[in-house]
């Protein structure tokens, strides 16, 4: 998202006067005056004009060290860990922000810059507090990477030794600690311009900046979604999630408490990047060994309820447009997904009247935790107090979902702790478990069994398709396979910010048993079009909700996937850092070929969900005890802050 | 703040976004209306402009913290803004500035109990050829001594009687 322009509306900030001056890469490089021949560091290369000195020294091989610039986020050049010599040029220049649109000279490594890095670092260790390894970015901290590189051994200009900030737990899900930030903005960005929240921004200037919330108030009282991204961007340890591992190992060490483990389809995606694999490696079932030798009692799969979710969800979009197109009655359409917590508070906050929009039912996370205190301590006889109920998604939103007090319907706080995947990463590697290496072993019994449906939740696009996949086979009462190839919807995948698509109903079948009990029959969809849309990040959530709001195509969709994380969860502000558009692509890639090796991949399909509802739900989906567990309401909060 | 207090504020700023146009570069127009009027930009005003710019609170409250003559939080009555770059600095700032703080009774950056005056630094204010020069609001004071600032520190407080705004035109101008 390096473009300031997207979806027609220019959101850069940048002043209106100074536009005319930016040059960007060319439309056609093949015209005359389109390619610019430059040397760097001796090696000659043709590049388009408009493309900057550091992606040119990309594609030479040459690496020149950065801290303020992420692929995700547009450029900043306030760091200028990145400056380069120019030749012509009195100053160095910094290498992501200058522009190449003539024949250049660059040196990348000269004397001259050296010295300028070195002491750029040295400034910046100057004001930062802590010490690395009392630090939860060792190891993965990149200020920490470059002081190693630039060869840092002393504090040429002094290290602070008391901290000069306080720390912000306020909040469930992120943790901010300014002794450790070095202003690079990146979370402004990710905050402002890629996920369009706004809620960090710099107060004051030059040597008084500091990054803060809305009139410095704390995390918890300004309109922060809980997404995380400025996580997955800070280059150092100044956001983190907020750790519950310790809780967690207090539970597993307590014999009275029975500790139960339930993990979302993209950790098991992401979390061989913690033990140093590369990107796109699914390891569930390494992971499933690995958590029960942590201690875990039993190991689940969220996906199990995310199948479940899609039962709930799909048969609440049928009773609307039942209601809408039989009963001629007003009604809350397009129907919104509600298994992003990001996306749940977004819009609490930036759209309170399109609540009733958002399906009732609720997360997968939160299903499954309703669950366990109820039909699983039921069937194994267990007393739910003694259950203490674990989470782990790819996610930071997840420990302010589990946190909200209504989510208390199964008597007792549904679930206990959330984890994120670098969380989880930290506990396998204390326990001295080196998870690649593990053999592999199954879920437990009796949420076993899972599908293909759940497992791609993961990925944005994943719930629609899930649904569309039970709703067409529930609707006409043939296999999807007979509309779409390997049942895979294509239209509904990849990476564009907004995608749409039509789905005609052309035949209608009988109405299965599991939804008897409230249709008669489908004739009435009968030549109905279905029209559905895909957004992830809240910055396309945003642009569909204000062309809903101003009547546009999008307000006649039926159903609307939102996803408050770029990618969907698989690019989750719990995932392991760093996350870029490859790396979501690589975890895309590893979640669509296990849904592919599943044997059952629709959710009204999943023996354990029908049994769900043969055994523990009996008055099916949507029915009066589904309501009490399964469905919530949300609290609108408006963007006004008192 | 009262109901109608808001609603007047609101009102006031729906106004001036007529007045300047509704997208982000009439941020700053507005906030100093804002500032000019009310001599602070409350947290409920910067919240009101953010949403009728289409932009978010924390990028107004930003652009607030960065200027030093845009406040959010009340002032006096009186801001004394002293020069303190090199030409006012090599004619002696730092005497006018000893004196306003021992006749005020506060340091720079404070304000006086009473709510009436506020002491600052400026950075260089183009009077460099005067030096040392001072602001008081929207007044220049050039040549400053010690002796000055009492004069100065007088006509302001004179200027706070029954007609304060006329009497204050009057005498420093």
């Amino acid at each position: 998202m390096s473009e300031s322009t997207t979806f027609g509306k220019d959101v850069s900030r940048a002043p209106v006067s100074q536009r005319g001056h930016r040059v960007g890469p060319v439309d056609d490089s093949q015209a005359i005056g389109g390619q610019i021949s430059i040397e760097m560091d001796g090696k000659t290369l043709k590049v388009p004009i408009g493309t900057t000195i550091l992606e040119a020294s990309k594609e030479l091989g040459l690496r020149i060290p950065t801290l303020c610039h992420h692929e995700d986020l547009c450029v900043a050049g306030v760091c200028r860990m990145c400056v380069v010599e120019v030749e012509g040029q009195r100053t160095l220049q910094a290498a992501c922000a200058y522009p190449i649109t003539q024949p250049i000279k660059v040196k990348t490594h000269s004397r001259k810059v050296r010295q300028a890095r070195r002491h750029i670092l040295d400034l910046i260790l100057a004001n930062h507090y802590g010490e690395c390894y009392a630090c939860n970015r060792n190891n993965n901290c990149e200020l920490q990477t470059l002081a190693k590189e630039y060869g840092v051994d002393f504090f040429r200009f002094g290290h602070p030794t008391e901290p000069m900030f306080e720390l912000d737990t306020s909040s469930h899900s992120v943790v901010r600690d300014m002794n450790k930030c070095v202003l690079c903005r990146r979370c402004i960005r990710t905050c402002i311009d890629f996920q369009e929240v706004g809620v960090l921004e710099v107060q004051g200037r030059g040597a008084e900046s500091k990054v803060v919330t809305f009139m410095d108030k704390p995390l918890a009282e300004v309109v922060c979604i809980n997404c995380g991204q400025c996580i997955n961007r800070c280059p150092t340890g100044a956001l983190r999630a907020n750790d519950p591992t310790d809780d967690v190992w207090a539970a597993i060490d307590d014999p009275t408490k029975h500790v139960v483990m339930q993990t979302a389809p993209s950790p098991r995606a992401g979390i061989g990047e913690c033990f140093g694999l590369p990107p796109g490696r699914a390891l569930t079932f390494e992971m499933n060994t690995a958590l029960r030798q942590c201690g875990f009692d039993k190991v689940f799969d969220t996906n199990f309820t995310a199948d479940l979710t899609i039962i709930e969800e799909g048969t609440e979009l049928l009773l609307r447009l039942k209601k809408a197109l039989v009963d001629k009655q007003p009604v809350a359409i397009p129907q919104f997904t509600s298994c992003s917590p990001g996306w749940v508070k977004y819009i609490e906050h930036f759209y309170p009247e399109y609540l009733a929009h958002l399906s009732s039912a609720k997360s997968p996370q939160q299903m499954f935790g309703a669950l366990i205190k109820t039909y699983y301590a039921h069937l194994n006889k267990i007393d739910p107090k003694d259950i203490v109920c674990v989470a782990l998604m790819p996610c930071s939103a997840k420990k302010f979902e589990c946190n909200r007090p209504e989510m208390c319907d199964s008597g007792y706080k549904d679930i206990d702790y959330g984890l994120t995947t670098r969380e989880l990463g930290k506990m396998i590697s204390e326990a001295g478990i080196n998870l690649p290496d593990l053999p592999k072993s199954d879920f437990d019994d009796p949420f076993g069994t899972a599908t293909g449906s759940g497992v791609i939740f993961g990925a944005t696009g994943g719930v629609m398709e899930a649904a569309l996949r039970t709703v067409i086979e529930l609707v006409t009462g043939k296999k999807v396979e007979n509309f779409f190839d390997h049942a895979e919807i294509i239209p509904l995948r990849g990476f564009e910010g907004i995608r749409y698509a039509e789905i005609p109903v052309k035949e209608v079948g009988p109405v299965p048993g599991i939804l008897k009990h409230l249709f008669e029959d489908w004739s009435w969809l009968k030549g109905a079009t279905l029209k559905v849309a895909v957004a992830h990040g809240t910055a396309y959530a945003k642009k569909v909700m204000d062309d809903i709001r101003a009547g546009g195509k999008f307000s006649e969709c039926h159903f609307i996937e939102f996803m408050a994380c770029p990618g969907g969860c698989l690019g989750g502000g719990g995932q392991p850092i760093p996350t870029s558009p490859a790396i979501r692509a690589a975890r895309a890639q590893a979640i669509y070929s296990e849904d592919r090796a599943y044997s059952v991949r629709k959710s009204h399909e999943n023996p354990a969900v029908v049994k769900v509802y043969n055994e523990f739900l009996t008055d099916g989906p949507c029915g009066h005890l589904s309501h009490k567990l399964l469905h919530t309401h949300y609290t609108p909060r408006g963007k006004f802050i008192a | 703040m009262l109901v109608t207090e808001q609603d007047a504020l609101r009102q006031e700023i729906k106004a001036w976004g007529d007045m300047y146009g509704r997208d982000r570069t009439a941020l700053i127009p507005i906030l100093q209306e804002i500032q000019r009027k009310h001599a602070r930009i409350s947290e409920y005003a910067m919240q009101i402009v953010a949403d009728m710019l289409d932009i978010h609170p924390v990028e107004v409250y930003g652009v607030v913290s960065f200027y030093s003559f845009l406040d959010h939080k009340p002032k006096g009555r009186f801001v004394i803004r002293l020069c303190r770059t090199i030409s006012c600095d090599m004619h002696d700032k730092d005497r006018v500035a000893r004196q306003l703080q021992n006749d005020l009774g506060i340091r720079f950056g404070e304000t006086t109990p009473d709510g009436r005056f506020t002491l600052e630094w400026a950075n260089c204010i183009g009077m460099c050829d005067q030096g040392p020069a001072l602001l008081v609001n929207d007044h220049v004071f050039t040549r400053v001594t010690p002796d000055k600032v009492h004069d100065i520190l007088e006509g302001c407080r004179r200027a706070m009687g029954v007609h304060a705004q006329e009497q204050m035109q009057e005498q420093l101008v």
